[in-house]
C-alpha cells in the first residue's frame, strides 16, 4: 500500500505548464498596466465584460495550477472521507 | 456617473510591497473562505482601502476576485461530494435579487445620512446580525463538542424538520444535500437574506451558511460548499454591475485571486480531514470577533452623524485601529485553527497509512 502511495505519479508537468501559463498571464497583466485598465475601465455593455472574462480566465489556468501545486506538495484531500 | 468614472481612473500604484501584502491578505482571506465557504471578503475591502483605494472601486475589485475564487472553491469540493449545485443555484438567483435590493438601500442611506450614516447602517448590521446568528453557531459548536457527540452524524434542527415537512404544492424542489423536498419559497427570502447582507457586510455567507445548516437542514460541510455557487453567482452579478460603471480594477482583483486561489485550494482540502463541526466552530469564532471591531466603530459613526457627543480625534484613531486589528486577527485566527485541524487531520492519515502498510508487510 504504501509503496503504491509513494509510486503514485506527481502531476509535475500539469503544474509546470499551467504555472507558466499562469505566470504568463499576470507578466503580461502588470506589465500592461495602464493599457488594461484603460480598456476595462471605460463602462458599458462590452467593456464590463472584459473584467469578468479575465476573471475566468485567470480562475481556470491559476485554479488548475493552485490545485495540482498543493498535490505536487503531497498535499490532497483525505482518502476515506464519508460525507453524508 | 462621471464623478464614478473619476474615482475608478485615480488607481493606485501597485509597487512590491502593496503586491505580497495583497497576495498574502488574499491567501487568507482564500483558505477560510475555502473552508467555511464564505468570510474572507470583509477585511479585504478595508484592507485596499488603507493603500488609497477609493472605497468604491474597492468594493467592485473585491466583488471581483471573490466569483472566480468561490468558483475555483466550489469546484474542488464538488470533487469530494460536498455541493448541492441545484441548491446554490435556487438561493444564488434569490441571493442576486437581495444584492441589488440592499445595494439600493445602501444608496439611500448614503443619500440622506451621508457616508457617516451609511457606515453606521453597516456597523449595525455587523453588530446585530453577527450577534445573534454568530453567538448561535458559536454555542451550538460548543454544545456539540463538550457532548462528546462532534463524530456523531449531525442532527437536524426542529426547524429544518418543519421546514422539510410543509408541502406547498407547485412550489417543491428535491435537494440531494437535504435528501428532502422542499418549497422553493423557504429558500427565496432565506437567499433574498444572504444576498442583502453580502451588499451590506460583503459576506453574505455569515447569513447563507447557518440558514442552509438551522433552516433547511443541510450538513455543515455541504452547507458551507453551497455557499461557494451562492457567492458565485451573487459575485459575478454584483461585479457585473460594478464593471458597466467602470468601477472594477482588475489588477487588484487579479492579484488577490493570485494568493486567495492557494488559499480556497487548501481550505477545501482542509475540509475532508476535520469534523464537521470544525466548520461552526471557525465560523462562529470569527462571526464573534468581527462582531466586537464593528461594534467599537458605532460610537465613531453616531458621534460623526451628531447622536453623541463628539469623540476627540485621538480617541477615533485608536477605535479605528483596534477595530481593524481586531479584524485581521479575526481572520488569522480562523487561518490558524484550519491550519493547525488540517495537520493534525494529515498526521493522523500518515500514521493510519504507515501503520496499515507495516501490518500488510508482516502478513
Amino acid at each position: 500500500m504504501a509503496n503504491k502511495k509513494s509510486s503514485k505519479k506527481k502531476p509535475y508537468g500539469k503544474a509546470i505548464i499551467f504555472g507558466l501559463i499562469a505566470s504568463a498571464l499576470y507578466v503580461t497583466l502588470l506589465t500592461h498596466q495602464g493599457l488594461i485598465t484603460a480598456n476595462f475601465t471605460r463602462g458599458g455593455l462590452l467593456y464590463a465584460l472584459l473584467p469578468i472574462a479575465t476573471a475566468f480566465i485567470f480562475s481556470f489556468f491559476h485554479g488548475t495550477f493552485t490545485s495540482t501545486f498543493w498535490t505536487v506538495l503531497g498535499i490532497e484531500a483525505k482518502k476515506k472521507k464519508e460525507v453524508k | 456617473m462621471h464623478d464614478i468614472v473619476g474615482a475608478a481612473a485615480n488607481f493606485i500604484n501597485l509597487d512590491t510591497t502593496n503586491l505580497l501584502y495583497l497576495v498574502f491578505v488574499g491567501f487568507v482571506g482564500g483558505l477560510v473562505s475555502g473552508f467555511i465557504g464564505s468570510g474572507g471578503a470583509f477585511v479585504l475591502t478595508p484592507a485596499m482601502m488603507c493603500l488609497g483605494v477609493p472605497g468604491l472601486v474597492a468594493v467592485a475589485s473585491n466583488m471581483c476576485h471573490k466569483f472566480p475564487k468561490a468558483l475555483v472553491g466550489a469546484i474542488k469540493r464538488a470533487k469530494y461530494g460536498q455541493v448541492d449545485v441545484k441548491l446554490g443555484l435556487v438561493m444564488g438567483v434569490s441571493a442576486e435579487a437581495g444584492v441589488l435590493y440592499g445595494a439600493h438601500i445602501q444608496e439611500g442611506i448614503k443619500r440622506s445620512w451621508g457616508d457617516a450614516g451609511s457606515n453606521l447602517y453597516v456597523s449595525m448590521a455587523f453588530v446585530v446580525v453577527l450577534g445573534i446568528v454568530g453567538t448561535y453557531v458559536l454555542l451550538d459548536a460548543f454544545k456539540t463538542h463538550k457532548s462528546g457527540n462532534a463524530d456523531a452524524e449531525e442532527k437536524v434542527t426542529k426547524l429544518a424538520r418543519w421546514v422539510q415537512s410543509i408541502n406547498i404544492p407547485g412550489t417543491m424542489v428535491y435537494f440531494k444535500s437535504l435528501n428532502a423536498r422542499i418549497s422553493v419559497l423557504f429558500t427565496l427570502p432565506l437567499g433574498f437574506a444572504t444576498g442583502m447582507l453580502a451588499a451590506t457586510i460583503a459576506v453574505g455567507g455569515f447569513v447563507g451558511v447557518p440558514a442552509l445548516i438551522y433552516v433547511l437542514g443541510a450538513p455543515s460541510l455541504m452547507g458551507s460548499a453551497t455557499e461557494l455557487v451562492i457567492a458565485f453567482v451573487m459575485g459575478m452579478g454584483g461585479s457585473f454591475k460594478y464593471a458597466l460603471h467602470g468601477l472594477v480594477d482588475i489588477r487588484l482583483s487579479m492579484v488577490i485571486l493570485l494568493g486567495s486561489l492557494f488559499g480556497v485550494q487548501l481550505g477545501a482540502i482542509g475540509t475532508t480531514y476535520v469534523k464537521p463541526v470544525m466548520i461552526k466552530i471557525v465560523m462562529g469564532a470569527i462571526m464573534v470577533i468581527v462582531l466586537f471591531s464593528r461594534a467599537l466603530m458605532v460610537p465613531v459613526y453616531s458621534a460623526k452623524l451628531g447622536l453623541i457627543q463628539p469623540l476627540s480625534e485621538g480617541l477615533v484613531k485608536v477605535l479605528k485601529t483596534t477595530s481593524f486589528g481586531i479584524m485581521i486577527f479575526a481572520l488569522l485566527l480562523g487561518a490558524v485553527i484550519i491550519l493547525v485541524s488540517m495537520w493534525k487531520g494529515l498526521r493522523s492519515e500518515h500514521k493510519t497509512v504507515t501503520k496499515e502498510a507495516l501490518e500488510h508487510g508482516k502478513i
